[in-house]
């Protein structure tokens, strides 16, 4: 088996060690399935109860997508504010970064109290986990520009805009992209707790009421399926970032040789 | 009246009388067309000088003049290159040369049209500089040395009248930056635009200059200029004459004196 092969199935044969361990335990130490199900009753759950899973499924999935789109916009022009001047640097950083330590579970109920139960507070708290990594990457990718292009772009005359267009965007690209992977997942933590805590749909929800019914095989299902969309969403960003910045990424082999 | 007039120039970072002095009353003129090298101990104020000369920072007191007008703002018609290439990554050689046809007047406004033009312009230019077929290749994938001839194109392309060079060689190995002497005197000889070449190797500074200023440690103080009226194109063979070596001693006496203890 080549190489490459093996590092592709390698994550899986992972997942099947931990999925192997995770039947062991229950069937070692007898754990009772309200407790713990095994991976086949989970996988029953999840044909069983697929109507309301993917329902679910879905709504959870727009929720957190809403909440993700408005933070990339929120974040991308805030990052790219608080990087490219120092003034707002000062003014706005230590802001957001005493907002980001606040437990956004702890805002969820103030949320339901100001908008009712269900669609609003989710997408809000998925906002407000999944901006931050946006505005913190693309404000440290304006932030470290060479102090020598800055200069370049002012001896030609270059605007603020000219900087932002023609360098600093490029420039940030490859840490936008890396912060969406971070910000798209934060946003499903968002969205689910927000329907566990304060929602009438949603992922959330559907494990709130299994588990007060002692479901457990539903529960699982259920967070089978957050964690399947999350890993979804992550890949497709994982691709889209390889396709806009691939001159980050270097190819050691086409490396010319040489001097002069 | 010289083309470049710098008088009695202090500049001090900082906003307080008590911020470092980084050039202290330097005066110096270069006329239309010279090759200049500032040469100096580490941290004199080198660098600064040119910061001065392109506008990019205001002297606290004394006066920079350029064509006769005092410099008050960035002055759009300078070609500037750094010890870092500072190539774009994400753009091609090609798409990095243009970059300054993209921000500087008057091109800027005639770029669609002018674009058979300008990628002939770039042609040229890479040939001048021994990177002829390396226009579509990303940055990376050239050495050092390369992004320094493809940085001169880039600082070039917009026909500056005047190129300030931040010691753009200092990173380079001796056989790399030797070959460069001789690209920078030759596009110099086919351009004859005003170079302000800073430098800390001496004979770098001897080979290429018309005349060779020689800073003072910080605060920076011009304290010696040495005209070299060696016949060109220079080589490297030149290097190795008494003439030149004379020159070089000359030159590193001076900065040795110049010195605080």
């Amino acid at each position: 088996m080549s190489s490459k092969t093996l590092e592709r199935i390698a994550p899986w044969v992972t997942t099947l060690i931990l999925v192997l361990l995770w039947w062991l335990v229950i069937v070692v130490f007898d754990v009772k399935a309200y407790i713990l199900p095994t991976p086949g009753e989970t996988l029953q759950a999840l044909y069983q109860y697929r109507y309301p899973l993917m329902t679910n499924g879905l709504s959870t999935l727009t929720t957190t997508v809403i909440g993700f789109g408005i933070a990339v916009v929120f974040g991308l022009a805030l990052g790219i504010i608080v990087g490219s001047s120092r003034l707002a640097y000062c003014a706005v950083y230590p802001v957001i970064v005493a907002f980001n330590s606040v437990p956004k579970a702890a805002l969820v109920p103030i949320l339901v109290v100001w908008f009712g139960l269900g669609f609003v507070p989710a997408v809000i708290t998925a906002f407000m986990l999944s901006f931050f990594p946006v505005v913190a990457n693309v404000a440290l990718a304006f932030s470290t520009i060479e102090p020598e292009l800055t200069e370049l772009m002012r001896s030609l005359g270059g605007s603020r805009r000219d900087m932002i267009v023609k360098i600093g965007i490029p420039r940030s690209l490859p840490y936008f992209f890396a912060s969406l992977k971070i910000a798209i997942t934060l946003s499903f933590v968002g969205s689910v707790i927000a329907e566990i805590i304060g929602g009438n749909t949603g992922i959330g929800n559907v494990m709130l009421v299994a588990s007060s019914n002692f479901n457990m095989p539903l529960v699982f299902a259920a967070l089978v399926v957050v964690g399947g969309l999350g890993i979804g969403m992550y890949a497709l960003f994982d691709v889209w970032e390889r396709r806009f910045t691939s001159w980050s990424v270097r190819d050691v082999a086409s490396t010319t040789p040489g001097g002069g | 009246m010289s083309f470049i007039e710098i008088r009695n120039v202090d500049l001090r970072y900082g906003s307080s009388a008590s911020g470092t002095l980084a050039v202290s009353g330097a005066s110096l003129d270069i006329e239309l067309g010279e090759f200049v090298a500032l040469v100096g101990p580490s941290g004199c104020g080198k660098s600064t000088l040119l910061k001065l000369i392109a506008g990019l920072v205001k002297p606290s007191a004394g006066q920079v003049r350029v064509s006769g007008r005092e410099v008050t703002e960035p002055l759009k018609t300078v070609g500037m290159a750094f010890q870092n290439a500072t190539l774009l990554p994400w753009r091609t050689i090609r798409d990095n040369i243009m970059l300054p046809l993209e921000i500087a007047e008057p091109h800027r406004r005639t770029l669609k049209q002018d674009r058979e033009k300008n990628r002939a312009k770039v042609d040229a230019l890479l040939e001048k500089v021994g990177l002829t077929g390396f226009a579509e290749r990303m940055p990376w994938q050239l050495s050092g040395g390369m992004q320094q001839r493809a940085q001169l194109c880039r600082a070039l392309i917009h026909e500056p009248s005047i190129l300030l060079l931040d010691e753009p060689f200092a990173a380079l190995d001796t056989f790399t930056r030797e070959d460069l002497w001789s690209v920078l005197q030759d596009l110099w000889l086919f351009r004859k635009c005003t170079i302000v070449l800073v430098t800390h190797e001496l004979r770098e500074a001897v080979y290429l200059a018309q005349t060779v200023h020689v800073m003072s440690s910080r605060p920076g103080r011009l304290i010696k200029n040495r005209s070299v009226e060696i016949a060109r194109p220079r080589t490297l063979e030149t290097t190795f004459e008494p003439g030149f070596v004379d020159i070089v001693h000359g030159l590193r006496q001076a900065i040795s004196e110049g010195k605080t203890p």
